[in-house]
């Protein structure tokens, strides 16, 4: 079974899927992924698919299911290079892939993981200031 | 069902493996770009077939997709044909509905490919197994 490599980039974690991924090499993946989160402490996950030329209802799980256990992980996850092909005949397969964030390459990728750790700083900091105030 | 003359022979697949299932895709993708079938078209067909070559292996227990390039004299075409001799259908209807599955999944790939594709032909019956036949044609 091939096995889809994951490359640790600062606090970034990228998957660039260059095979045509058998069921169980996705769910290995997926696995991997959980693993490789946990170990690294990264905060976001970027899965490069421009190479796929499909996407169908296994792997569309399978990257609704990444963003979901990334999420627990305290990762947030974003889906990149989807091809315009792709994306048509995804929608019309009757999948919405619910919860995944995307974006249109890499970097931007990379522009939506920061932004949305930046998010969760500021609400972090708005909760202290409230509780500040509360108990004074 | 389809209409139009076979143009040469069939290429089968067995499918007997999660890499068989592969090998559906890679066979269906070389036919189509052959066919000269546009880029979506390709995709379609494609995703409609990978789908179904997972249910023959997991539903019907393994099996085989025949891929044969097709004309109708105005346009070419794709057919596939997957068949198996697992336990068939029990109530077809019930098993083209969105979102229904007894395999743990989305319950999408028996009424997502058929959405997928130009025409869609399924046998079933229970002891008797399942065979499923796409067509996509060249616009």
């Amino acid at each position: 079974m091939e096995r889809v490599p994951i490359l640790k980039i600062g606090d970034i974690l990228l998957v660039s899927i260059q095979v045509d991924m058998s069921d169980q090499t996705a769910v290995q993946l997926q696995e991997d992924l959980a693993e490789r989160i946990v170990a690294t402490g990264s905060h976001g996950v970027i899965i490069d698919i421009t190479a796929l030329d499909i996407v169908d209802s296994f792997v569309g799980r399978m990257l609704s299911a990444i963003a979901s256990i990334s999420k627990v992980l305290d990762a947030e996850t974003v889906v990149v290079g989807m091809r315009p092909a792709v994306a048509i005949t995804l929608v019309e397969l009757g999948l919405s892939l619910n919860g995944i964030r995307t974006a249109l390459n890499v970097e931007r990728g990379m522009e939506l993981i920061a932004a949305a750790r930046a998010d969760e700083w500021h609400e972090a900091d708005g909760d202290e200031d409230a509780e500040t105030t509360a108990t004074s | 069902m389809t209409a139009g003359i076979d143009l040469g022979m069939p290429a089968t697949q067995a499918i007997r493996s999660d890499e068989d299932v592969v090998r559906v895709r890679q066979l269906v993708r070389t036919t189509a770009v052959a066919a000269k079938l546009s880029l979506v078209d390709q995709t379609k067909l494609v995703t409609a077939a990978s789908e179904l070559a997972r249910n023959t292996l997991i539903y019907g227990g393994g099996g085989a997709a025949e891929v044969t390039t097709i004309d109708d004299g105005l346009r070419r075409g794709i057919r596939i044909v997957f068949t198996d001799q697992g336990p068939g259908i029990p109530d077809l209807d019930l098993a083209l509905t969105d979102g229904y599955t007894t395999g743990g999944g989305l319950g999408l790939g028996l009424s997502g490919a058929r959405r997928l594709v130009d025409d869609f032909d399924i046998r079933t019956g229970v002891g008797e197994g399942t065979r499923v036949t796409v067509t996509k044609w060249s616009r």
